[in-house]
């Protein structure tokens, strides 16, 4: 077994994103394709950190890291209020119920 | 087996499977107690890459923040009276097909790129050096995302107000 290196975390990364992947595309409920974005989002930072360790050796991916914790905090309160504005029009949180737009 | 690597294993196995539970769980309330593990496991994962402050970030503002606004999604989108607090899935297999196949792929990359890595550096404390970064090289970037930050609150607040309309 190889000692623990890059490839690792870079495979536990990719998991985890096609993990948040496969809850964006497959789930119904508004609120539950949020938890899959945010698992994304987490799977872009691993990615960040390890190579600002692995092959950068300075900070600049933990900023990076930094920044792209701020902006999901701005994302998922910004999502949530669209789904609560979703719910008290439509009733529901399923997004294959709210096709309004659909033709 | 270093300490390091079996930290790592079980960091990984704790995010992974919370991750899956939050993933293929049709319950919401067991989706976000899969996806608080699955976040506290990240930041186990964080300190592993020497990145102290961000794991103590991430346990603040995910565990603390988003996922407590997760949970206010869930209660408040639901009807909490019934017992309907559930999730239903659309095209699972094809999902699954296509999710497969994205992971096959980044796996290959991971493993068959040659990466340029230089050595590993002491791991330090890092919370001094992002702090004077945040002030000096980043403060233009720093700056920015805290007018998105309020301006993304503010609209939040806005949009979400029941008498919005």
């Amino acid at each position: 077994m190889t000692p623990v290196g890059l490839p690792h975390f870079l495979i536990l990364s990719a998991a985890l994103f096609c993990l948040g992947l496969l809850a964006v595309i497959s789930k119904k409920n508004a609120v539950t394709v949020l938890m899959g974005v945010e698992l994304i989002i987490n799977a872009a930072n691993i990615n960040f950190i390890a190579f600002s360790r692995y092959v950068d050796n300075d900070l600049d991916g933990q900023m990076f890291g930094v920044f792209v914790i701020i902006a999901a905090a701005a994302g998922a309160a910004v999502a949530l209020a669209i789904v609560l504005n979703i719910y008290q029009r439509m009733k529901s949180v399923n997004l294959d119920e709210a096709d309004s737009l659909a033709g | 087996m270093t300490t390091f690597d079996f930290t790592f294993y079980a960091f990984s196995i704790l995010t992974l499977l919370s991750a899956s539970v939050m993933v293929f769980s049709k319950n919401l309330i067991h989706c976000a107690v899969g996806l608080l593990f699955a976040f506290f496991g990240i930041a186990g994962i964080y300190v592993l890459l020497a990145a102290d402050f961000l794991a103590a970030v991430q346990v603040l503002i995910y565990v603390g923040g988003i996922l407590v606004l997760l949970l206010f999604g869930v209660m408040l989108s639901q009807r909490i009276a019934g017992v309907n607090i559930e999730t239903g899935t659309l095209q699972f297999i094809p999902a699954l097909l296509v999710c497969g196949v994205v992971f096959a792929i980044l796996t290959h990359l991971a493993l068959k790129t040659r990466w340029s890595l230089m050595p590993l550096a002491e791991m330090a404390p890092t919370s001094r050096t992002i702090g004077n970064l945040l002030m000096t090289e980043y403060l233009l970037p720093f700056e920015i995302i805290s007018i998105l930050l309020l301006a993304a609150l503010v609209g939040a607040a806005f949009m979400a107000r029941r008498e919005a309309r």
